[in-house]
């Protein structure tokens, strides 16, 4: 429960710190995101802030959100996101909120869409060991083993670690720290990966413990 | 233009006064260390200098690393240091070199072949 904005990854680079240190950072770019609807527990059951965030083409958005952008009186944006806040009537609807919503050494946590690996083996998916290259195996290089016994239990359990899809689901990084911010440039320099593909559209709230 | 921030941002932690040098050039590195440890506190810091020939070049951009070598109490030592680093004090070029390739890793061999003589 914390307040944030959206943005996009860039990309990373090498950042160096106030020892000299050599820190992998990810760069951020967040224009404004604009508060398009205000949620409260008296209307909708819970509070949160909906946020509205980057360019999109008139002719591409739907007449039921165009209405709800009329409604806000903001323009079309390419992404709606909620965000729950403790006291939603803070904010008010068509105020920007900016990266100069974080200062320098604060703590984040981002959110994102990670990177689709596709169908993935077992060694890739969960880091299981596979077999031994030589000393004559054969065909039992990436293969995940045994996965239950008749005489025990006569099925595999549920949820057992198997081969399928992985990557392209929310994954949230958390307590990033913010090593520099540009507000001319709507720009966010925090230490470490962050889900996504460079472009990806992610959210940076506020750490919570 | 949001494709170029990222190159802006990386420009601006490229801002040093750094001077031209390539591989065969004799350089001497100036390094800020903090005595008493990494990372200590309480350290004073002090400059070593590294003096040696450059061997190799590497990475693009704020990444851009060079490896120094020079041989110590007849022990061949390379040092590899991130050319944009804060570490670094100074950089001075003792001496220019004529290399005929862009890694000198030859160097390494030469000196071992030469101990075996």
């Amino acid at each position: 429960m914390a307040v944030g904005i959206l943005g996009e990854k860039l990309g990373m680079i090498t950042w160096f710190d106030a020892e000299g240190k050599a820190l992998a950072a990810t760069v951020l770019y967040a224009e404004p995101s604009v508060v398009t609807q205000i949620k409260s527990i008296e209307t909708d059951g819970y509070n949160a802030i909906q946020l509205g965030y980057g360019k999109v083409k008139e002719k591409n958005v739907t007449k039921p959100l165009k209405g709800h952008f009329n409604k806000a009186g903001v323009a079309p944006k390419r992404v709606l996101r909620e965000f729950r806040v403790e006291s939603p009537h803070e904010f008010k609807v068509g105020q920007e909120l900016g990266v100069t919503l974080f200062h320098e050494g604060e703590l984040v946590h981002i959110s994102g869409i990670s990177k689709g690996k596709g169908f993935a083996g077992v060694m890739k998916r969960h880091d299981f060991l596979g077999g031994p290259d030589s000393h004559g195996m054969s065909k039992w290089h990436r293969r995940p083993g045994s996965i239950g016994s008749i005489r025990a239990t006569g099925r595999t359990f549920k949820g057992w670690r198997m081969p399928g899809h992985m990557g392209h689901e929310r994954v949230t990084v958390r307590n990033l720290k913010v090593l520099k911010v540009y507000p001319e440039k709507n720009v966010l320099v925090v230490q470490g990966a962050v889900p996504g593909p460079r472009h990806g559209i992610v959210e940076i709230r506020k750490a919570t413990e | 233009m949001k494709g170029n921030l990222i190159r802006e941002i990386e420009q601006e932690l490229m801002q040093r006064e750094i001077p031209e040098f390539r591989p065969g050039d004799t350089i001497r590195v100036h390094e800020r260390l903090l005595e008493g440890g990494e990372g200590a506190k309480e350290g004073k810091e002090r400059i070593q200098v590294f003096e040696g020939i450059v061997i190799k070049c590497a990475g693009s951009g704020v990444n851009k690393t060079f490896t120094v070598r020079k041989v110590s109490y007849g022990i061949g030592v390379e040092k590899i240091f991130p050319l944009y680093s804060p570490r670094i004090a100074k950089i001075e070029v003792v001496e220019r070199g004529r290399a005929r390739r862009a890694r000198l890793t030859y160097l390494r061999r030469q000196a071992l072949e030469a101990n075996a003589k």
